[in-house]
């Protein structure tokens, strides 16, 4: 039997992970609310609807953040039940493969997530959007969603199955996406226009998101194998 | 390495007791020379004198983490992946957290004397902090289970990435504020601004501070090639037990 091309393995692990989330609908059905909860959470603790204008940004993509890490988590853990993980590791497929349809499929929940938490904001916060305002944001999202994808596979990766995993995966993880928390929340504000900023302002944001992901895929995809070999 | 185990001063030989020696005349000369002989600074006052430790503090944590970088780069690039350099990796990152507190700390109380506050969000002294966080997870990571190899190959490849990660954490953060003093020493021009007997000082300080670095490192390496010994031996010891327990 020959052995499958990386682009098979992509979109076979990337169909495979889309699927699970389908049927188990973790993702619409508690990191959604859980998101949401937050994103009211801030305003109870705020309790300003000019200051909530002016941070929907910032609370926007700590909301993801926090919300990651519990896709993250859930991404890893199917792998890890039933030994999933090391079923794949000893098909002797190539692994960058898996960790570019993991990440893919991981940037594409957040990327949901974002949309879910950019409506709440500029419903619950009174945030405005404007044509130009909305390129950026997507472009935004689509750039901070893939890195956050790759970085979060990499990581979520190296602690799948370790005891602990659960406060192991913050305290890697969140020092590492700290670039992308502020240049997502510089460029989402200027694409509401926050505090006056002009949305030309936020492409330079998105130019280091887009530096972030190139950076972490190709590092993802030459440390992913090493890092869940056993 | 049997002689190594069984010797009662295991982990120290007769380099690292000279080593040992230099640091303690080197460190006592910087504590007499940075809290008698300099003057106060007409700007700082006597606040100045946390700058003997937190600057070479500071050095020695970047330091520890360049070595850390290095070791686990020669780790994965090498044919026999010797442990040693594992073992100096893991040993740098530890001594280097170690003064990376110190200078957190440090650079704390200065500014809190010199600009009223104990934090502000400065590029330098965010990503400091950063990597501090950063190495702490690396070395959360060396105590994951499985076997040395396993925790070489994760850790090396986790030092590397910790390399990928803080200049765009800098860099993000360069953007995004400024507001710490500029290197009075290493400053482009070559212009040093401080008293002579400050600098030697700080020079001491910062030659002090390498000598116990690596006084600190050798020994916690030999320390690290202990454990792993016990716990190999502990492996051998349980094979034996089992074999002798299925042989009756």
């Amino acid at each position: 039997m020959s052995r499958p091309n990386k682009g098979k393995v992509f979109s076979a692990v990337l169909i495979k992970d889309l699927r699970i989330e389908l049927r188990s609908r973790v993702l619409t059905n508690q990191v959604l609310p859980f998101a949401g909860l937050v994103m009211i959470m801030f305003a109870f603790a705020l309790d300003n609807d000019d200051v909530l204008q002016r941070v929907a940004g910032g609370l926007i993509w700590l909301a993801t953040l926090f919300s990651s890490l519990i896709i993250i988590q859930r991404s890893f853990a199917v792998e890890s039940a039933d030994h999933a993980l090391d079923s794949l590791r000893v098909a002797g497929i190539d692994l960058a493969g898996v960790f570019f349809g993991k990440a893919i499929a991981l940037a594409i929940k957040l990327i949901v997530l974002d949309f879910v938490l950019i409506v709440t904001a500029m419903l619950l916060y009174r945030v405005d959007l404007t044509g130009p305002g909305l390129v950026l944001l997507v472009t935004c999202v689509l750039c901070s969603a893939t890195g956050l994808g790759f970085v979060g596979t990499l990581y979520g990766g190296l602690t799948a199955g370790a005891k602990g995993r659960e406060t192991l995966l913050p305290l890697l993880l969140l020092p590492v996406v700290a670039p992308v928390l502020i240049a997502a929340t510089r460029a989402t504000e200027a694409a509401f226009a926050s505090g006056g900023a002009q949305t030309s302002e936020g492409w330079a944001w998105v130019g280091l998101l887009a530096i972030f992901a190139a950076v972490f895929g190709v590092g993802g995809s030459l440390a992913f194998g090493p890092l869940i070999d056993e | 390495m049997s002689r190594l185990i069984n010797s009662k001063s295991a982990t120290g030989t007769q380099a690292t007791r000279v080593l040992g020696l230099l640091a303690i005349v080197v460190m006592l000369w910087v504590v007499v020379s940075g809290l008698v002989f300099t003057p106060q600074d007409v700007v700082q006052g006597e606040s100045v004198r946390i700058m003997y430790v937190h600057v070479p503090s500071a050095w020695i944590a970047y330091l520890a983490f360049i070595l850390t970088a290095v070791a686990s780069a020669s780790w994965l690039i090498g044919k026999k992946h010797s442990m040693g350099f594992d073992r100096f990796a893991g040993a740098s990152a530890e001594v280097g957290v170690m003064f990376m507190a110190i200078t957190l700390l440090t650079g704390s109380l200065w500014g809190r004397l010199t600009w009223g506050e104990f934090w502000q969000w400065d590029p330098r002294l965010t990503t400091t902090a950063f990597l501090f966080v950063t190495y702490l997870g690396y070395l959360a990571v060396r105590r994951l289970d499985g076997s040395a190899e396993q925790r070489a190959r994760r850790s090396a490849i986790m030092a590397l990435l910790a390399v990928l990660e803080i200049p765009l954490v800098h860099f993000s953060v360069v953007i995004w504020r400024s507001l710490h003093q500029g290197a009075t020493v290493l400053n482009p021009s070559g212009d040093v601004k401080l008293d002579d007997l400050m600098l030697f000082t700080l020079f001491s300080g910062v030659v002090g501070f390498t000598l116990v670095f690596f006084w600190l490192v050798l020994h916690r390496q030999r320390t690290m090639l202990l454990v792993d010994v016990v716990n190999s031996r502990g492996l051998d010891a349980a094979i034996a037990d089992r074999r002798a327990e299925a042989g009756n």
